[in-house]
């Protein structure tokens, strides 16, 4: 049963982050990393207690709550960013070749590891799109999001081999520097406006 | 009390204090007090013994426990809290007559703070983490009011934060390699972890695009205070890496990889700098340069002492803060600083131009100035092991130099709308002498800098021992 679990734990993971990298609107955004964080709390209460787990779920939906009250403060709309690779084909191809190199990569480090195939799998994903979302985009807002993932996938492989509180709480103070870095940044041009 | 509690907390606490005050003069000299208390406190008072005045008895403790983890800042760390705020204390200082303290001295106070914090927290790898939220401090310290955040302020946020992961990762690794030193195949894991982690912290070749884009759009007291800062304790914490790893000291590999990676940062960083029309910029590759040159220096003075390492900081430190210092006045009239806008400024900001192409002399290495003697036994350092490493030293050198000659020709180019008597405020001229004396007195007589450098070697138990 909790292996199956660990499958839609990564199926959910999968569905997230090509979902954050197709869709352009933030709420799509905002709401697609909540429902990551998710699959990270399912893998990370496998090593951790689930009162820790819970605190980097909280944290990574504190984290979405930041950007979209940031967002919605900020009141811009999104414009299309001109010099990046816009479309969904090359977005879904460069994905799929993410999704193969990972998978590639995890069935190694599984063994390595000693972790199970779809916690790796879901860590190193988690990771690969993130530098991806990193590389085709320049907007704070995205890039944020890049670097949340990332940070996602990296806690995932990191609670199996690492359960100190100070660790968990430093992790969480990082998730939510960032959020609210990326807070500062969607409102540092309406200062002089207001 | 205990040390961490002084050096740590309490900073953060006067930060945090500092933040919402208005008056500027104020918040100068506070901090500038305080940090100078900070700075004879760690040169002074002994950790972990009592001291005793009369009646009057007071020991401070090396250990402060957080969360089942320790931060402890042992005796042999004085010197370093010394080197690391005596030099914000300079940073403070020269903000005296700008408007960038009220952002640089709350956050600059709390990322100091932070940043000692990650050299003393037990196991030291969660550095890593506590560098980050130095690193998350430092956005809006090198944001501009008004602005969307530049492409060097995005870059530096990704760079720094990618460091992280592979740094934590590689602690985790190394304990295996502790526990099982013959796995050669988890040695070298560990090994491209931590080097990458180390180029993205401390933005060595390929990964310092971030610097000079950082350097052309943030203020320039605040760009050098965070260019000083983050590579001094990342150093310290690689250093760390070092000293507690014997198999990582020992790798046969080490000495080229930096040696090489050294020569690379100062060479690409003196060609580029060559080609650059911003002032700005061009401290930014002359910071980059000043990395290869950390890098060289450990690795020579890697078996027969640091020496020259501890040395390079002094000399640094005062240019960086004059070139910064001198950018800051200019950049308060000519926002841009493109070289273009800057002729003939030598004849209405002559100290802000002359403090500007002094620093940049200093740290090319011109004799009778700062740089001079730390740079000159570093060329022959590395001359008496390799003499093509030290002819691609010196032509990274001398892009830096064609810099300054271009600066100075710019500055002093006859122009129509630079006529009238000199614009600098009295404080402002006070602060570039008191700069430029000060780079010139130390080109002259290095040997004043020995005495405050000899305790710092026992930061490390192994290296350079």
């Amino acid at each position: 049963m909790i292996s199956i679990l660990n499958w839609i734990a990564l199926l959910g993971a999968l569905i997230t982050t090509i979902g954050l990298l197709l869709h352009q609107n933030w709420r799509w955004g905002v709401g697609l990393l909540a429902i990551l964080y998710l699959s990270v709390f399912w893998w990370v209460q496998i090593h951790w207690p689930v009162s820790m787990a819970t605190a980097k779920l909280v944290t990574g939906w504190m984290a979405c709550v930041i950007l979209a009250l940031a967002k919605i403060n900020a009141g811009t709309t999104e414009k299309v960013e001109a010099s990046w690779p816009q479309g969904r084909l090359f977005r879904i191809f460069t994905a799929g070749i993410i999704v193969a190199a990972t998978f590639a990569l995890s069935l190694r480090a599984s063994g390595l590891l000693g972790l199970g195939l779809p916690l790796v799998w879901g860590s190193f994903l988690l990771m690969g799109m993130g530098l991806l979302h990193l590389g085709i985009t320049a907007k704070p807002f995205r890039v944020i999001l890049g670097l949340l993932t990332i940070l996602a996938g990296f806690e995932i492989i990191y609670a199996a081999v690492e359960s100190s509180t100070l660790v968990a709480a430093l992790l969480s103070v990082v998730n939510l520097g960032l959020a609210l870095a990326g807070a500062y940044f969607m409102n540092i041009s309406q200062e002089n406006k207001t | 009390m205990s040390a961490p509690f002084l050096w740590i907390f309490l900073p953060l606490i006067l930060a945090g204090l500092l933040l919402p005050l208005r008056n500027r003069n104020v918040v100068v000299l506070v901090s500038c007090v305080f940090t100078l208390f900070l700075t004879l406190a760690a040169w002074l008072l002994p950790i972990d013994t009592a001291l005793t005045i009369g009646n009057w008895s007071f020991k401070l403790t090396s250990s402060f426990e957080i969360l089942g983890r320790h931060l402890i800042l042992a005796p042999a760390d004085r010197s370093f809290l010394a080197l690391i705020y005596g030099s914000s204390l300079f940073w403070f200082g020269a903000t005296f007559s700008s408007g960038a303290s009220r952002r640089l001295i709350p956050f600059g106070l709390a990322i100091t703070a932070l940043l000692v914090a990650a050299l003393a927290v037990e196991p030291f790898l969660y550095a890593a983490l506590i560098i980050e939220m130095a690193v998350l401090l430092s956005v809006p310290l090198l944001s501009t009011s008004g602005q969307k955040p530049g492409r060097g302020l995005i870059r530096f946020l990704i760079f720094q934060t990618l460091a992280m992961p592979f740094i934590l990762f590689s602690g985790w690794l190394l304990a295996g390699i502790e526990a099982n030193p013959g796995d050669l195949g988890l040695v070298q894991q560990a090994a491209i972890l931590i080097s990458l982690g180390f180029s993205f912290l401390l933005a060595v070749f390929p990964f310092y695009s971030w610097i000079p884009l950082l350097a052309e759009e943030a203020s320039p007291i605040a760009v050098g205070f965070i260019l000083w800062m983050f590579p001094t304790v990342t150093i310290f914490f690689g250093l760390g890496f070092l000293d507690h790893y014997t198999w990582l000291r020992d790798a046969s590999s080490l000495g080229i990889i930096l040696t090489t990676v050294g020569i690379l940062m100062i060479f690409s960083g003196g060609l580029l700098a060559a080609f650059q029309h911003h002032l700005g910029r061009i401290m930014g590759y002359a910071v980059i340069m000043e990395t290869g040159y950390s890098l060289l220096a450990i690795i020579l003075g890697e078996k027969s002492g640091l020496g020259i390492f501890y040395l390079l900081f002094i000399p640094r430190i005062l240019a960086m803060v004059l070139w910064a210092f001198s950018l800051t006045i200019l950049k308060e009239h000519y926002p841009t600083l493109a070289l273009d806008n800057m002729k003939g400024l030598a004849r209405i900001w002559p100290f802000a131009t002359s403090g500007l192409v002094l620093a940049n002399l200093a740290l090319v290495g011109m004799p009778m100035l700062a740089g001079f003697p730390t740079h000159q036994a570093i060329w022959e350092g590395l001359a008496s092991r390799s003499l093509p490493a030290v002819f691609w030293v010196l032509m990274g050198n001398l892009g830096l130099f064609i810099c300054v000659l271009r600066t100075v020709y710019t500055f002093a180019i006859v122009h129509e709308e630079t006529q009238g008597g000199v614009r600098e405020t009295i404080l402002q001229r006070i602060l570039v002498v008191i700069g430029i004396v000060a780079i010139f007195l130390l080109g002259l007589f290095p040997q004043w800098a020995l005495p405050l450098w000899t305790r710092l070697p026992a930061l490390f138990t192994h290296l350079g021992q």
